[in-house]
């Protein structure tokens, strides 16, 4: 399933990566916020969304990368570079996210920034549409994002352009042990 | 047809811009939609899509109140009404209680319906859109001219003159730096907007949910930002269930853009938190305008199945040709031609329903199952009922409901005709009678028609069964060679073939121009003549006849309410076979045989619109081609209208004549020399371009390059 989804979200401008752990992601995504965040003013590098992944984790080593901020605003979000959200699911068929984001800092985080970061459980990946269907509910989530690949726009002579009003990167990284309390 | 009409179709066709654009994104479009549908039953999927809309448009008064109860047991606020103004009105209203000076808004074709921006910037809000292309639109000043790329006919250089105007500052064509440019305006405008507008693909009773389905990521932020969210949906957007969302989200960003899925689908069940403490406000406007209405009626209710996907324009030879703008309305295309009939007036399409050439590719392709082209029939019957038949076609057609006065006027033809010479344009029968009035050149009737030929023809006297065999005006008066060609082929199988002198025009032309009341007279002068005593088939080489045979005669009579035909016309319809299907049937039952181990060489095969769409007769003419010795060479969009359209090349030959210039120019690439089909009409067609053209392609029709194939 992990390969087809894979394939699919790459087919569609994503990127893929997957690690065993929590360390395993940080260790992929410290650098990587270094690397790309450039914390030069005004903008700030990151804005991470609380989620499970971040639940119990000592935070202090996140701090010392400049600019990251866990606290999630229109501001904020507006201002980072990065944005780091957890999706509960994704679909193997489409190469999709899916993401319970009533929390608005879920879908500042992942709209307004110009890189988003989702980190998925390996095991949440589903087949299709309708496997997810029996799992989500509109009554308690009262807004669901699906999100397959960057922003994209082909309005101008048909040119596909990467990148309008959401993030022109989309990194996805599957954890196979998210640790955190368990959904 | 109006003068301006007239003249917005030379401009758009004139426009190498646009039909360059459109056509090369229909090109494309075939190859990445069939990639993306891989895996995927489509027709199994248009009939869930169907069977799920269907049922919902015949709800609509019970699902939109089970979905308003549970919109509102979320916290949204519904409001319900048939009226656009009322629309306007509330929506003014919601803005002025938040003190709203600023809007954003995510597309919605249901707000362009009722000319919302406007309403709103008179009472001084201003209103930003910010999908790209609407966004361009609002700056060009224009109308959207598709229904999802609503700035396809602009090219980079334009809109860069127009972002350049805006922006202050001189910018170059390029098309990521333009994006990037977009990108930053509208931000500022999202984060201080008041009050975000948008529509909703999907709406879900069950559980007063709306999906968005976007790519570029506006309707989140159109959502997210703004205090206030309102959104306008039509009734048609209604579902019963939640699960009714996946056939749809299967098909819709598959039909619209080749993509298995649009980057972002947004679910929303009632109002969401915000980053300013309360729950954000939320209004679900559910707007009728017309549309319980259209439920309601018989011909019409299906257009309720449309999920506006757009494909239907992404495939009409015409639409790829002039592009929206001439289709005038707000939605545009043949589903725009019926939505424009019904939620402005009737007679604000009685231009753009002309321009439909009833080639069917929109139906075969549309994931709602709708039947466009009879709808836009119904359209011109209902037109032809408000307003009558215009009085030259009305003479026309008075003559063709005479068959003595008809068949008389045509034998005429042949004498005052000259021979038909290369410099005129080729027309159909019978329409071709209008040219006696405008004293245009006529098109080549034969010395003597089949009628007059048939009674000389030998036939075996060993014959085991018996064939009726419907001519149609067309082999009848103009290639009556190919009459005798089938008469040859069904004896050699032992077939003995009848021709009731009595059988008229199938009123194919009539009914296509909606005049019901004449074709009705045509079919009950034919269903007479045809259903002879013991005889096992009624043959015809003509498509568009035979559809009118098998297809249409008790459709008419039924819309007539002249009920007491109805038994005889299915019975005919029953026997109704075209020509090559037939065919191939006695050659798989061994009774017909072609001569063996023939090299004929190349041939391309030519899809008429009728033969392939309604009939679904793809392979038996390949097949017999095949077996009689010729190598098949497919031709690129062989199954494309060749502009024909029965009356069309006539009353449009500014669209006619560009479609038919691309199908021999895909002929010619092919390089075989011959090119056969099965319908007589598009013979007349592609033989009169060819002449014109010079090129040295043979056009054949299929029955008689078999004749010259048969074993002796
Ligand atoms: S009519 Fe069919 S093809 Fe056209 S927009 Fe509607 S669903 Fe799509």
């Amino acid at each position: 399933m992990y390969e087809q989804f894979k394939a699919r979200a790459e087919g569609v401008g994503a990127e893929v990566y997957r690690f065993k752990d929590r360390d395993g992601a940080l260790g992929f995504i410290l650098p990587f916020l270094h690397e790309e965040g450039g914390a030069d003013a005004p903008r700030s590098c990151a804005v991470w969304a609380e989620s499970p992944f971040l639940e119990g984790l000592d935070r202090e080593p996140l701090r010392e990368v400049a600019g990251i901020r866990f606290e999630v605003s229109r501001e904020t979000a507006a201002d980072a570079r990065i944005g780091i959200t957890q999706a509960e699911w994704a679909l193997a068929d489409t190469g999709s996210l899916v993401q319970d984001q009533t929390a608005v800092e879920q879908r500042l985080a992942s709209s307004l920034t110009d890189i988003h970061i989702a980190l998925v459980p390996t095991g949440n990946i589903l087949p299709d549409k309708s496997a997810l269907l029996s799992r989500i509910n509109p009554k308690t989530s009262r807004y669901i994002a699906f999100i397959t690949g960057p922003s994209r726009t082909a309005d101008i002579e048909r040119v596909l352009t990467i990148g309008v009003h959401g993030p022109e990167r989309l990194v996805i990284v599957c954890v196979d042990d998210m640790g955190g309390a368990a959904r | 047809m109006k003068k301006e009409f007239r003249e917005s179709i030379g401009q758009a066709v004139g426009n190498a811009t646009l039909t360059g654009a459109l056509g090369k994104f229909s090109e494309a479009y075939k190859v990445n939609r069939a990639k993306a549908y891989e895996g995927i039953d489509f027709e199994a999927l248009r009939d869930t899509i169907a069977e799920r809309k269907s049922h919902a448009a015949a709800n609509l008064e019970l699902l939109a109140d089970t979905f308003a109860k549970n919109a509102e047991a979320l916290g949204a606020k519904v409001f319900r009404t048939n009226d656009p103004e009322k629309v306007k009105e509330y929506i003014l209203k919601v803005a002025q209680d938040n003190g709203v000076k600023s809007v954003v808004k995510s597309k919605s074709m249901a707000t362009e319906e009722i000319h919302l921006n406007a309403f709103l910037e008179k009472a001084g809000i201003a209103v930003g859109e910010t999908d790209l292309g609407e966004w361009i639109i609002q700056l060009a000043g224009q109308k959207p001219s598709h229904m999802v790329m609503p700035a396809i006919h602009m090219t980079k250089e334009e809109v860069a003159d127009l972002f350049s105007k805006e922006v202050d500052e001189r910018l170059e064509n390029d098309i990521p730096r333009l994006v990037k440019v977009a990108r930053r305006e509208l931000r500022a405008k999202f984060l201080a907007a008041d009050m975000g507008i948008s529509g909703a693909n999907i709406a879900v009773a069950e559980t007063g949910s709306l999906v968005l389905v976007t790519n570029e990521g506006n309707a989140r932020l159109v959502t997210t930002l703004p205090r206030v969210h309102v959104a306008l949906v039509g009734i048609e957007k209604l579902v019963e269930r939640f699960d009714d969302i996946v056939p749809i989200l299967t098909a819709l960003p598959r039909s619209a853009t080749a993509q298995l899925l649009t980057s972002y689908v947004s679910i929303i069940s009632g109002p969401t938190p915000t980053t300013d403490g309360p729950l954000k406000e939320l209004h679900i406007i559910l707007m009728d305008n017309r549309r319980s209405e259209m439920a309601g009626d018989p011909k019409f209710k299906q257009a309720l199945q449309c999920i506006r996907c757009g494909s239907c324009l992404n495939v009409c030879p015409i639409f790829r040709l002039v592009g929206g703008h001439v289709f005038g309305s707000i939605y545009t295309g043949g589903i725009g031609t019926i939505l424009t009939a019904w939620f402005e007036e009737l007679h604000n399409s009685e231009d753009i329903q002309g321009l439909c050439i009833q080639c069917g590719n929109c139906k075969e392709i549309c994931p709602g199952k709708l039947d466009i082209p009879e709808m836009i029939m119904e359209i011109r019957r209902r037109l032809v009922m408000e307003k009558g038949q215009p009085l030259a076609q009305k003479a026309i057609f008075g003559i063709v409901n005479n068959r003595s006065l008809f068949h008389g006027m045509l034998r005429a033809a042949s004498i005052a005709g000259k021979p038909f010479n290369s410099g005129g344009f080729i027309r159909h029968l019978p329409l071709f009678l209008s040219d006696l009035t405008d004293g245009r050149s006529l098109p080549a009737i034969a010395a003597k028609p089949f009628r007059d030929r048939f009674p000389a023809i030998q036939q075996p006297a060993d014959c085991r069964e018996t064939a009726v065999f419907f001519a149609g005006c067309l082999i009848d008066f103009a290639y009556p060679e190919m009459g005798e060609a089938l008469v040859k082929i069904l004896n050699k199988a032992g077939i003995r073939v009848l021709f009731p002198e009595a059988q008229t025009c199938c009123g194919a032309p009539a009914r296509y121009s909606g005049a019901y009341e004449v074709a009705a007279g045509n079919a009950v002068d034919n269903i007479k003549a045809l259903l002879v005593e013991g005889a096992n088939y009624v043959v015809s080489a003509c498509p568009t006849c035979t559809v009118a045979l098998a297809h249409e005669f008790g459709d008419t009579l039924e819309s007539l309410g002249q009920r007491e035909w109805l038994a005889r016309a299915k019975e005919l319809a029953e026997k109704t076979v075209d020509f090559s299907t037939l065919a191939k049937r006695l050659v798989d039952a061994g009774r017909l045989t072609l001569k063996e181990g023939r090299q004929l060489g190349a041939l391309t095969y030519h899809d008429s619109c009728h033969l392939k769409r309604t009939l679904r007769a793809v392979e038996p003419p390949r097949e017999l081609l095949r077996g009689a010795g010729y190598e098949i060479k497919e031709m690129f969009e062989c199954d494309m209208c060749c502009g024909m359209g029965g009356s069309y090349s006539l009353k449009l030959p500014e669209l006619s004549a560009p479609i038919l210039r691309r199908k021999l120019h895909n002929i010619k690439e092919t390089g075989a020399p011959v090119v056969a089909m099965d319908c007589p009409g598009c013979v007349m067609q592609i033989k009169g371009g060819f002449d014109q053209d010079r090129a040295d392609v043979k056009v054949k029709h299929t029955v008689e390059l078999l004749a010259e194939q048969l074993e002796s």
